[in-house]
């Protein structure tokens, strides 16, 4: 069949579509969010068997592939590991609008924790950041069981 | 085909919600098959997850259960699709001779999100999705055209309900134990016409894992291995309009490949026991005629005759098939494991006397387009 | 006993940052055509295929049954194959193992992506655990460029070095590459002054996303004989997927995953001195910090010593080891196709059809696959079906 001359042109077709989830934090994110709620404490779970803390603490370790079953408070304080000042907006998938930018992604090992957790710092100058640095979280009044906003961000308390 | 013998099975018990997340979920049951094959996560030397981005409500879905099924420690890859696909793929590293031990972990939580809106997303984002089809209604279409085309009635579909319920009961595992009646499911809430409540499955959350070795490996370390005789996969068209939706086609030509690698010649009478993925009633009709039991449009005939009940000619699904019990993706591995555990003789009240040769089966996309059969021997 | 197999033909997009004349299914059929063309085969000869794409890109539930337009998957074995930005990687692994089985002869693996059709970075931003990280995780560029504040801490690496990796690949795709998306030619002053879109990376220093497809014929030994004079046999995989929670990859200066793989892989084939006998390498470097930070996990150099080995100049082309003649994933990125694209070009590159790419007399290639939650998974290929 003869197609015209003309080009057409492609048309597109817009599909926005919620698909929304109720994901299921589990019996570990449970604790570890009920503790942040009522205790302002962070809490990892313990391997019975090398002794490793796991900070959120989680069902097996990693190593040992054993269940873990006993929770253990770590620090409010810890080390910073590596960051980023993300400054490109892209769309929250928890609310569906845009990012706000900047912010600082911090991985933080919190003291007495053997495994690493991400959260973000009140600083946006990369100058002014580093690998190295103290942190302390600082845990916001009004609590809700949601990890990100019971701990409002980390700060930095010492290390330039 | 070389010989590989699945050693180990284990399933959670199906049900509406289940609280533990992805990761307790999946540990819990590698943990279980690890111990059904007496072996430690370090005997096993390559894993396959089976996850959907879409039901999991993630991208890279399987990261979520990495370190519950000991994914880390060893080769590993993630099959998208039916459990069957991921039982396939494991038994293909093993047949490459570079693995020795395959663990295949399927898991899903269908409570966390919306089956309409994820299965409506297997649809054409420009020409079909917008008709609201789902998983359901588009079913309804299929069960309407094989109903007109054989004369199939909606009692005849019924009974395999009331059968698949009822042989739940001796099912620990299986989500919809029950006694019920033709007419209950006659009178159920129509879902989408002519499929009503007790003609379709449930949504549940659940996960099944297997393990298969290598032949020597298999009878070194385990008494009873079941070994892999056949397999085979294959998918039909994809719009809708582009099928007979009523016909089988994908399926004859999956099982006659499985048949051709396990020498089965006559289905009915070679085959012990089937576990056929019965998403919906009118399914495990279409499916018997797919894999050869019955000419096509005869298998209601056969169900009439109670050719498919416990203690028949071929006993159809004893487990209660997935009508009892849906957790999507995880459906056609839990065939695997029921039929493993017949073959064994562990299948307690559901058990099939002297069964030494079982089917299972899984589905794939929309109204069954794509099919993948295993066949499995003493 | 393991069984020998070899990449046949392979065939690609023409890829672009939006591909607004054709569907996803017709961008699958022309990398399909051109793969079997390639190989001078018919759909009729592909005995199963193999699939994969990341989901929320394109919002497909079952990608593998709505394919079968466009992949030739109708009344045949088909299926889908998804493990993030491994994909590509973890699909040609997958068309590997269908043909090595024995149960299957002739293998069409395909990748492919459509970013254009969606937000990239809030898809990928998904892989994170919804409750304890997916909030300041941005997709796939914060972490890696976090990761990189390690590795500068630990070894003292800049981000010139960085950039020196950025201009290699957008040079080599500009020169070389008729099918890159990106084919820029630029210098490190130009990368230096590009903005910060996550610091350390700048807009110079990270991968696009493209809207493109790849296509790879995987055969058994005996078929691939009879297909292809030169195939590129596949004589080393590796798969490691390590992490669940993406903060334990992040503050370490390695790549573990990728180091693991490597070992498996090089075991298998037969590498021991990686840096004298690969001839060329076609990495997943998504962006140019990984390529500084990423050269010891394949054991290319010494620990820390990125930095020293991308300045030597070896890994340019026309130096002993060139890494991504086609430009890699700086030039062109459609994600579920992207791991592919590095194994189709390794192979193009063993079998002496990789044209204005071609690394003179290459024998023996590794491709590697990478996903934004800091999977690895590698490929040795060679021309010899051994290499002792």
């Amino acid at each position: 069949m003869e197609q015209g001359k003309e080009a057409v042109k492609p048309l597109s077709v817009r599909y926005i579509a919620d698909m929304p989830y109720n994901y299921h934090a589990g019996y570990y994110y449970s604790r570890f969010l009920r503790e942040l709620r009522d205790n302002k404490r962070i809490v990892g779970v313990k391997c019975p068997k090398c002794g490793k803390i796991y900070v959120p603490p989680r069902i097996v370790c990693r190593d040992c592939f054993v269940k873990m079953e006993e929770f253990v408070p770590v620090s409010d304080k810890g080390t910073l590991l590596a960051f980023t000042v993300t400054n490109f907006a892209y769309t929250d998938t928890t609310t569906g609008e845009q990012k706000k930018i900047p912010f600082t992604a911090a991985f933080i090992k919190l003291d007495g924790a053997d495994s690493n957790i991400v959260h973000c710092l009140d600083e946006t100058d990369e100058k002014k950041i580093k690998a190295g640095m103290r942190l302390q979280a600082v845990f916001s009044d009004n609590r809700t069981g949601d990890y990100f906003h019971d701990i409002d961000h980390f700060r930095i308390i010492e290390g330039m | 085909m070389e010989k590989v013998g699945i050693i180990g099975v284990a399933q959670t018990k199906y049900q509406r919600y289940n609280p533990a997340s992805h990761a307790e979920l999946a540990y819990e049951v590698t943990s279980k098959a690890l111990e059904d094959a007496g072996l430690t996560i370090d005997d096993i030397d390559n894993t396959v997850t089976v996850c959907n981005d879409f039901w999991d409500g993630r991208t890279i879905s399987s990261m979520t259960i990495t370190e519950a099924t000991g994914s880390h420690k060893s080769p590993t890859t993630n099959v998208e699709g039916d459990g069957t696909y991921g039982a396939l793929m494991g038994l293909m590293r093993i047949l490459s001779g570079l693995h020795e031990i395959t663990l295949v972990v399927a898991q899903s939580k269908i409570s966390e999100g919306i089956p309409s809106v994820i299965t409506n997303a297997m649809f054409d984002p420009i020409y079909e999705r917008m008709l609201g089809l789902d998983a359901i209604n588009s079913a309804a279409l299929q069960m309407r055209s094989y109903m007109a085309k054989y004369g199939v009635t909606e009692e005849q579909c019924a009974k395999i309900s009331v059968k698949n319920h009822k042989n739940a009961k001796a099912n620990p595992y299986a989500h919809l134990a029950m006694d019920i009646t033709v007419d209950d499911v006659l009178k159920s809430r129509v879902l989408a016409d002519p499929i009503k409540l007790l003609d379709a499955s449930p949504i549940s959350d659940g996960a099944c894992a297997i393990i298969m070795a290598r032949e020597r490996t298999a009878k070194r370390k385990h008494g009873k291995p079941i070994w892999i005789k056949g397999v085979g996969h294959c998918a039909d068209a994809y719009h809708l309009g582009d099928r007979d939706l009523a016909e089988v086609d994908a399926l004859a030509s999956a099982a006659k490949r499985a048949y051709s690698m396990a020498g089965i010649r006559s289905p009915l009478k070679q085959i012990h026991v089937a576990e056929v993925y019965d998403a919906f009633s009118y399914m495990e009709l279409m499916w018997m005629e797919g894999l050869g039991f019955c000419d096509r449009g005869k298998a209601s005939a056969m169900v009439d005759s109670g050719l498919t009940e416990m203690n028949s000619a071929l006993p159809v699904n004893p487990s209660g098939g997935v009508l009892s019990a849906h957790a999507v993706q995880v459906a056609g591995l839990a065939r695997i494991a029921e039929a493993v555990l017949q073959l064994r003789g562990e299948a307690g009240g559901r058990q099939v006397d002297g069964a030494s040769t079982a089917l299972a089966h899984g589905i794939e996309g929309a109204c069954g387009q794509g099919h993948c059969v295993f066949i499995l021997g003493k | 006993m393991k069984r020998l197999v070899g990449i046949v033909g392979v065939g690609q997009t023409h890829h672009r940052s939006k591909n607004t004349d054709c569907n996803g299914q017709e961008l699958i059929s022309i990398a399909v055509k051109r793969a079997l063309e390639s190989a001078e085969l018919t759909m009729a000869d592909i005995d199963a295929i193999v699939i994969g794409n990341m989901d929320h890109f394109e919002s497909i539930n079952y990608v593998d049954m709505w394919s079968v337009d466009g992949s030739g998957g109708y009344m045949k074995p088909i299926m889908k194959v998804t493990t993030g930005g491994t994909t590509g990687s973890a699909i040609g692994h997958a068309g590997f193992y269908h043909a090595a089985s024995g149960l299957f002869d002739t293998v069409l693996v395909i990748g492919w992506e459509q970013n254009s059709e969606s937000d990239t970075t809030a898809a990928i931003s998904t892989c994170f655990d919804p409750i304890t990280e997916r909030e300041y995780s941005a997709g796939a560029i914060g972490p890696l460029a976090a990761h990189y504040t390690a590795y500068m801490t630990k070894y003292g690496a800049t981000e010139e070095d960085a950039a020196l990796v950025s201009v290699r690949d957008h040079n080599n795709a500009a020169l070389y590459n008729g099918y890159a998306h990106l084919r820029q030619t630029i210098t490190v002053e130009d990368v230096m002054k590009s903005a910060y879109i996550s610091y350390p990376i700048k807009l110079l220093d990270i991968c696009p996303r493209s809207d493109g497809a790849c296509a790879v014929i995987f055969a058994s030994e005996r078929k691939a004989r009879k297909i292809t004079e030169r195939p590129a046999w596949i004589l080393g995989v590796g798969d490691c997927h390590i992490l669940v929670h993406l903060a334990d990859g992040i503050g370490l200066a390695n790549l573990p995953s990728l180091e693991i793989a490597a070992r498996q892989a090089y075991e298998m084939a037969g590498i021991t001195d990686p840096f004298n006998q690969i001839d060329v390498a076609e990495l997943y470097i998504p962006a140019s910090t990984a390529g500084v930070s990423w050269m010891e996990a394949l054991g290319l150099c010494e620990e820390g010593g990125g930095p020293r080995l991308i300045r030597s100049g070896v890994t340019n082309m026309g130096g002993k080891l060139p890494i991504n003649p086609s430009g890699g994933v700086l030039a062109t990125n459609p994600i579920g196709a992207t791991g592919l694209l590095r194994i189709g070009e390794a192979a193009l590159q063993v079998m002496g059809k990789a044209e204005k790419k071609q690394v003179e007399g290459a024998k023996v290639a590794v491709a590697t696959g990478f996903g934004g939650c800091f999977w690895s998974d590698i490929t040795v290929l060679s021309s010899l079906p051994r290499l002792d």
